[in-house]
């Protein structure tokens, strides 16, 4: 069973290396899920997965698959979609999800037309369903770096940030932060989308994000149990993920998502949280 | 308007609204420092815009809102139901985030434990600190609330509706941990339904149908004929279309209007009347109106 799980990291180089951009990816992007499942903007990443795509395509177009030059497309679009559609909600009366969506669409549109210029069917699936298995160095510092910032970026906003989910109100009426955590939140999130669209593509980039946090939600009761027993479903989903698609020759980025759909499965049924199994079998009501 | 006081409010042909349509209509007045005010009025007369607006939550349509040393010193408490209680946030979580002002978003707040502890006993939750606050009642966690106001330790507070759906013995409670802030001499103005909490423990009383129908000692302003007009005042809100023609000849921030209450009654007449009337723009303003003469009772 270990030998199962394991040997193939053991064995192949490429297997490590994609092990540790995961795991490093497992690390940032299910705390920040965690954040935008509870602030119920859970789709709002799966729709900044997809504005993420001209850009890359773009930097595709300059400099073909260039690792550097695809991220920092990929980045550039994502912010100015969540720049643009924090500003239309903050300034007209239309709510995020609707801004966000407008302008997500315009942004995938327009990266599926640029992808199609002069892309071939294969770069379209590399960029849509990601490179796991052929990171290299600088794709493995970036993905360290994403998870460096983005942990530190979370602890330095912390306490804003869920102010800002409880009560922006109460934040507004006793300081000018919320609106700076918010595009800080919103970067986190196009960081973490870009770093996992090298691993998994942009279609599926948002897998390791949410699926583990949703998942969290069934063992814990609060965000101080929440965010680690997340990371620790997606390291789980990562590895088994990783092994799966060894074994049974099957692409890696879809077996790493649903892998951690799995788990989500799994911890629904018997979460201790409000998991089926505890709410089917209903234990006696206590005195008080 | 030089006059302002250090501590005091002062509201200068304040009018507040959403969408161009005021909510609150050339409102002038004065809140003392460590006054006891209530403000009263029927649904949609103003009361939470007003507040909202004194706190800096909407812009001025119109006017001005003057608080002189108090940028930092206010606490705001909305309606419930503006907060997100499914989130899983523990009660003693929700009570520290009175303490931002003092700690910012990154100083601990582990040696405030105490403050934290003493503010939850002094509200009858005490040994609730560990709950999440989505298992609170609605009068615990209105208690909570007011926890979390001892704990901002402001000078000003502003209560939106504090005890609508709180028990009698909550509301009894924290209606003494009201009259304690006004003990130490903070200003608190609370927008309130209920007349006879109002006339039993509020000396101050602003009657608001948009614009101030009285303003003064609570027993003088709360009669009959000035409740009915009230009444009257706040039906006539959504027929309301026309510019008001106080707007055009007024410049902003422009203390033009404290006489012409007093002076033209019928200005309380509403629908469009007053874009009929160009005499309210003209008006010159009399000068700086001191903290006394606010109550112009009808």
């Amino acid at each position: 069973m270990i030998d199962l799980l394991f040997g193939p990291f053991v064995e192949f180089g490429f297997m490590r290396r994609a092990l540790v951009g995961c795991l490093a990816l497992s690390l940032s992007a299910p705390p920040v899920g965690v954040f935008l499942m509870l602030r119920r903007m859970s789709l709002m990443s799966d729709a900044m997965s997809h504005a993420i795509l001209p850009g890359a395509a773009v930097g595709f177009l300059v400099a073909g698959l260039s690792l550097p030059a695809m991220t920092l497309g990929g980045l550039a679009a994502g912010l100015a979609v969540a720049l643009m559609a924090g500003l239309v909600t903050r300034s007209t009366v239309i709510k995020e999800d609707a801004s966000l969506a407008a302008f997500y669409l315009i942004s995938l549109a327009g990266g599926v037309l640029l992808v199609s210029l002069r892309g071939s069917q294969i770069d379209l699936l590399h960029i849509l369903f990601g490179t796991v298995l052929a990171l290299d160095d600088p794709a493995l510092w970036l993905l360290g770096g994403i998870a460096t910032v983005t942990l530190f970026g979370l602890a330095a906003i912390y306490r804003p940030l869920v102010m800002e989910c409880v009560d922006p109100l109460f934040l507004r009426t006793v300081s000018r932060a919320g609106a700076p955590v918010h595009y800080a939140f919103l970067g986190l999130v196009v960081m973490n989308l870009v770093g996992g669209f090298q691993a998994l593509g942009t279609l599926l980039a948002v897998g390791l994000m949410l699926l583990p946090a949703i998942a969290a939600r069934f063992w814990a009761a609060d965000l101080s149990g929440m965010i680690p027993v997340s990371v620790l479903i997606a390291m789980l989903s990562s590895v088994i993920g990783l092994s799966v698609s060894y074994q049974a020759d099957v692409p890696t980025g879809p077996a790493i998502v649903l892998a951690a759909g799995g788990l989500y499965l799994v911890s629904m049924m018997v979460g201790r949280r409000g998991g089926l199994v505890y709410r089917l079998v209903r234990a006696r009501h206590l005195e008080a | 308007m030089s006059a302002d006081l250090p501590g005091a409010i002062a509201l200068h042909g304040l009018t507040l609204g959403y969408d161009r349509h005021p909510a609150v209509h050339h409102l002038d007045g004065i809140i003392p420092p460590g006054a006891l005010l209530a403000l009263v009025g029927p649904n949609g007369a103003g009361k939470s815009t007003l507040l909202k607006g004194i706190v800096g939550e909407i812009p001025c349509l119109e006017g001005r809102i003057a608080r002189p040393g108090l940028d930092d010193a206010i606490a705001y408490l909305p309606q419930a139901a503006e907060i997100d209680r499914s989130f899983p946030l523990s009660v003693l979580d929700l009570v520290a985030m009175g303490l931002w002002r003092r700690l910012g978003p990154w100083r601990s707040t582990r040696r405030h434990r105490a403050t934290l502890l003493e503010a939850l006993a002094a509200v009858g939750l005490a040994g609730f600190e560990k709950r999440l606050i989505g298992t609170l009642s609605g009068g615990q966690f209105q208690r909570a609330l007011f926890a979390r106001l001892i704990v901002q330790e402001a000078r000003v507070l502003l209560l939106d509706e504090p005890f609508t759906g709180v028990d009698g013995r909550t509301t009894a409670d924290l209606l003494a941990l009201v009259r304690t802030w006004h003990g130490q001499g903070r200003t608190i103005v609370a927008a309130l339904h209920d007349l006879g909490q109002v006339r039993s423990h509020f000396p101050q009383t602003l009657l608001l149908a948009r614009e101030a129908v009285a303003w003064g000692p609570t027993d003088r302003v709360l009669t009959a004929p000035n409740l009915a007009r009230a009444q009257s005042l706040s039906e006539a809100w959504d027929e309301d279309a026309a510019v008001c023609g106080r707007h055009e000849e007024a410049g902003p921030a422009h203390g033009h209007a404290h006489a012409h209450d007093a002076a033209h009654p019928h200005s309380h007449d509403h629908g469009a009347a007053h874009d009929r009337d160009p005499v309210h723009g003209q008006k010159p303003a009399p000068g700086p109106k001191s903290a006394h003469d606010h109550g112009h009772a009808a």
